[in-house]
C-alpha cells in the first residue's frame, strides 16, 4: 500500500479538471503519428543512422509516446477532480472564437482590411457581451488605430480588399495603398 | 574600442532611438496590463519587424523584453495580480505593503530593484564579452549540438512536478520542426501528401497561435473582469535610497538572475525563487517575508530583471535560445541573415555592442518614464479582460497573415491557439513546445554536420568543451535522479505550485 502511495506522490502534479482527457488525447495522437513512421518518412540505404531523415521523427515521436504514457499514468493515479466535462466544454467553446478568427481572415481580402477590422471589432465586442454604445465606439476606434499603425504607417504586407475596386478613382488609390 | 564606438554609432540614428523608445515604453504598458505579456506582444510584432533594419527591429523587441517586467510589478504590488508571470513573487511582499498603506514605497522599491538588476545584468554581459569572444569560436557543431541537448534536458527538468508533460510537449516541438521536406535528402516527412506541409510548420505561426491567439481565446472564454488599481501618492525617488540599504540582497539576487539567465531553460523563475530564499535565510527579519518585507521585494525584482541581458549570452554567442522570448528573437536574426553564434562575435561585434548599449538605454528610459507615469499606468490597466481578448485577436491576425498572406497559416495558428488555451487552462507549460522546435532544429542540423568527422561515438566528446558539456548533461541527470530517490525515501516531494512561466504571458 505504502509503495503505491509513494508512486502516487511521485507522479502527483498540480492539476486542473480535464487533465486526463488531454493526457489520453496526447497519447492517442502520439501513437497514431508513431504508427505512420514507416509510411511518412524515408530510409536511405547505406546512410548513417543519425543522418537518416527518419531519425529525428522517430526519436521525437518515441519520446513523446513514452512521456505521454507516463503523463497519463500520473493523471490516472491522481485523485479525480470534478468538472472534467465542463472543462472540455469550455475548450470546445473556444472553437467558436477560432472560427471568428478564420472568418475574419477570409473576409479581409474581400472586404478590405479597414472595413473588415472595424466590423469584426464591433461584432466581437457585441458577441462578448458589451452593449454600451461607448464601448462599441471605442472598439471601432481601436480597430482604426490598429489599421493605421500596421497598414498605413508600418506598411505591413496585407492584401488590398476587392471591394475597394468599386470606389471612385482618387479614393480607390488611397484605400488600396494605405487601408 | 573602435567596436564600442561603432556600436554607439549604430544607436545614434533616429529610427533606432524611436524603436527603442516605442519598445521600452510599450513594453512597460504591455507588462502592466494583466493578460498581455511580452510574449504576446513580441509574437504579434515579429512579422512587422521583418521589414525593418535588423538593429531597429531587434532594439524594439529587446525594449519590450527588457521593460515588461518593470511594468508587471505595478499590478503585482497594487492589486495582487502579477502583470507578467515572472512578477508573481513580487506580489508576495508588494501587496501586503500596499495593504499597509505603503503602495508608493513598494512600487518605487520595485522600480529601483529592477533598475539595479537590469544594469547589473548588462554590466556582466559587457564584462563577459571578451571571454565569450574567446570561447565562442571553440564551439563547433558537436559542442552546439550538446549545448542544445543540455538546453532541452534543462527545459524539461525545470518544470518540476510536470516533467512528464514538459517532456511530452518538448518532444512534440521537436517533432513539429521535422515536418516537411528534409533539407538534405529531399524526402517528405509527415506531410501526408499535403503541399502546404512541404515547407514545414512555421515557427512564427506556432508562436502566434500558442502565445497570442491562445491568450485571446483564454480571455474571451473566461468571465469579464476589470482590474481596479488605485492611484499611488508619494515621491517615487524614495525607493532608491531604501534600496541602497539593501545593496547586498540586490546584488546577490541580480547575480542569481545572471547565472540562471545564462542557463537555457531555467530563467527568471528559478532565479527569483533562489534569490528570495537566499534573502529570507540571510535576513535579520525572516519572519517578515511574505508580509511586506522590502528585502523580499528587492530579491524578486532584481533577480528577474537581471535575466534578459544574461539570456542574450547563449543567444548571441552560440545561437541557442534559453526561453520563448529569445527563441522568438532568434527568428528576427535569421530573417535578416544575421546568424547568432560564434561567427557573430568575429564578424558583427559592432551589432553586439549596439545591442548592449540599447539595453542600457532602455533601462534608463523606462526608469525615467516610470518615475513620472505610474498613475497613468494604473488607469491603463483597467481595460476589461474580454475587450483585451478582442484586441489581441485582431492584432494576432496582423502577425499571422502578414507573414505570407496565407489562410492556411491562419487556420494552423487558430489550431495552435486552441491547443495553447487547453495548456493554459490545465496549467501546463507552453515554452517546451517552442524550445523543442528551435533546439530540435539546431540539434538535427548540428548533429548531421558533425557526423563526417566522427569515427566512433566517443569522438563526439573528445574535445574539452564537448567533454565538459557532456559531463554537465550527465551531472544534471544524476542530480535529478538523486532528488527523485530522496523524495521517494522521505515521501515528501515538493509542494505543487500554481505558477508556470508560460501561464500569464
Amino acid at each position: 500500500m505504502s509503495r503505491v502511495k509513494t508512486l502516487q506522490v511521485l507522479f502527483r502534479r498540480y492539476r486542473r479538471p480535464g487533465d486526463i482527457v488531454f493526457a489520453w488525447g496526447m497519447l492517442v495522437l502520439s501513437v497514431i503519428l508513431l504508427a505512420q513512421l514507416a509510411d511518412q518518412t524515408a530510409w536511405r540505404n547505406g546512410g548513417k543512422l543519425f543522418a537518416q531523415p527518419r531519425f529525428w521523427p522517430a526519436v521525437s515521436l518515441g519520446g513523446m509516446t513514452v512521456f505521454a504514457a507516463f503523463h497519463l499514468l500520473g493523471s490516472a493515479l491522481s485523485e479525480r477532480i470534478e468538472g472534467r466535462w465542463q472543462e472540455v466544454g469550455l475548450w470546445l467553446a473556444s472553437l467558436e472564437y477560432a472560427g471568428w478568427f478564420i472568418l475574419y481572415a477570409i473576409a479581409v481580402p474581400f472586404a478590405g482590411y479597414l472595413p473588415a477590422t472595424v466590423l469584426f471589432a464591433i461584432a466581437l465586442a457585441l458577441r462578448t457581451g458589451y452593449r454600451r454604445a461607448r464601448t462599441l465606439v471605442i472598439a471601432g476606434l481601436c480597430a482604426v488605430v490598429i489599421v493605421v499603425l500596421f497598414k498605413t504607417l508600418l506598411r505591413v504586407n496585407l492584401p488590398a480588399g476587392l471591394i475597394y475596386e468599386h470606389l471612385p478613382t482618387g479614393l480607390r488609390q488611397i484605400m488600396l495603398t494605405y487601408f | 574600442m573602435e567596436n564600442l564606438i561603432a556600436g554607439l554609432e549604430m544607436l545614434a540614428r533616429w529610427d533606432v532611438m524611436l524603436a527603442l523608445l516605442v519598445g521600452s515604453i510599450g513594453g512597460v504598458i504591455i507588462g502592466a496590463i494583466p493578460g498581455v505579456g511580452p510574449a504576446v506582444a513580441i509574437a504579434i510584432l515579429l512579422p512587422a519587424t521583418f521589414a525593418l533594419d535588423p538593429i531597429v527591429g531587434l532594439t524594439m523587441l529587446l525594449g519590450i523584453y527588457g521593460s515588461s517586467m518593470y511594468g508587471g510589478a505595478i499590478p503585482a504590488v497594487l492589486i495582487n495580480t502579477p502583470g507578467t508571470a515572472v512578477n508573481a513573487l513580487t506580489s508576495y511582499d508588494g501587496y501586503p505593503m500596499t495593504q499597509a498603506g505603503e503602495a508608493h514605497r513598494a512600487v518605487s522599491l520595485a522600480y529601483s530593484a529592477s533598475f539595479w538588476g537590469g544594469i547589473f545584468g548588462i554590466l556582466c554581459l559587457i564584462l563577459l564579452s571578451p571571454v565569450l569572444a574567446l570561447i565562442a569560436p571553440m564551439f563547433g557543431s558537436r559542442e552546439i549540438f550538446l549545448a542544445a541537448l543540455l538546453g532541452i534536458i534543462l527545459v524539461i527538468l525545470a518544470h518540476r512536478g510536470q516533467i512528464m508533460a514538459a517532456g511530452m510537449l518538448a518532444m512534440f516541438g521537436i517533432f513539429l520542426q521535422t515536418v516537411g521536406l528534409d533539407a538534405v535528402t529531399y524526402t517528405q516527412r509527415y506531410t501526408f501528401g499535403y503541399s502546404f506541409l512541404s515547407s514545414g510548420v512555421n515557427l512564427i505561426v506556432v508562436v502566434l497561435g500558442l502565445f497570442a491567439l491562445s491568450q485571446a481565446f483564454f480571455l474571451l472564454t473566461a468571465a469579464d473582469t476589470s482590474p481596479d488599481a488605485r492611484p499611488v501618492t508619494g515621491r517615487m525617488g524614495t525607493g532608491i535610497r531604501e534600496l541602497l540599504r539593501h545593496k547586498r540582497v540586490a546584488t546577490v539576487a541580480s547575480g542569481f538572475g545572471v547565472i540562471l539567465g545564462m542557463i537555457p531553460g531555467t530563467g527568471e523563475f528559478t532565479a527569483q525563487f533562489m534569490s528570495y530564499t537566499y534573502a529570507q535565510k540571510t535576513s535579520k527579519t525572516p519572519e517578515a517575508f511574505g508580509k511586506g518585507s522590502p528585502e523580499g521585494l528587492i530579491a524578486s525584482e532584481a533577480a528577474n530583471n537581471a535575466v534578459p541581458a544574461a539570456a542574450m549570452i547563449p543567444l548571441l554567442a552560440l545561437g541557442i535560445p534559453g526561453e520563448a522570448l529569445t527563441a522568438m528573437m532568434l527568428s528576427v536574426f535569421y530573417v535578416h541573415n544575421v546568424i547568432p553564434g560564434p561567427a557573430l562575435f568575429q564578424n558583427n561585434i559592432d551589432l553586439v555592442y549596439g545591442l548592449y548599449f540599447a539595453l542600457i538605454a532602455l533601462n534608463v528610459i523606462v526608469m525615467v518614464f516610470l518615475l513620472f507615469s505610474t498613475n497613468l499606468l494604473t488607469r491603463i490597466i483597467r481595460v476589461p479582460t474580454r475587450f483585451l481578448g478582442v484586441m489581441i485577436l485582431l492584432l494576432s491576425f496582423v502577425g499571422v497573415y502578414s507573414l505570407r498572406n496565407s489562410l492556411t497559416d491562419c487556420m494552423i495558428a487558430a489550431g495552435f491557439g486552441v491547443l495553447g488555451l487547453i495548456l493554459k487552462r490545465l496549467n501546463l507549460p507552453i515554452v517546451p513546445i517552442i524550445l523543442g522546435m528551435v533546439l530540435g532544429g539546431i540539434m538535427e542540423v548540428k548533429l548531421r554536420s558533425a557526423l563526417p568527422r566522427l569515427k566512433t561515438p566517443l569522438d563526439m566528446i573528445d574535445r574539452p568543451i564537448a567533454a565538459v558539456l557532456f559531463g554537465l548533461i550527465v551531472l544534471v541527470l544524476v542530480l535529478h535522479l538523486r532528488t527523485l530517490i530522496r523524495e521517494w525515501r522521505t515521501h515528501e516531494p515538493d509542494k505543487d505550485h500554481d505558477m508556470h512561466d508560460s501561464q500569464m504571458r
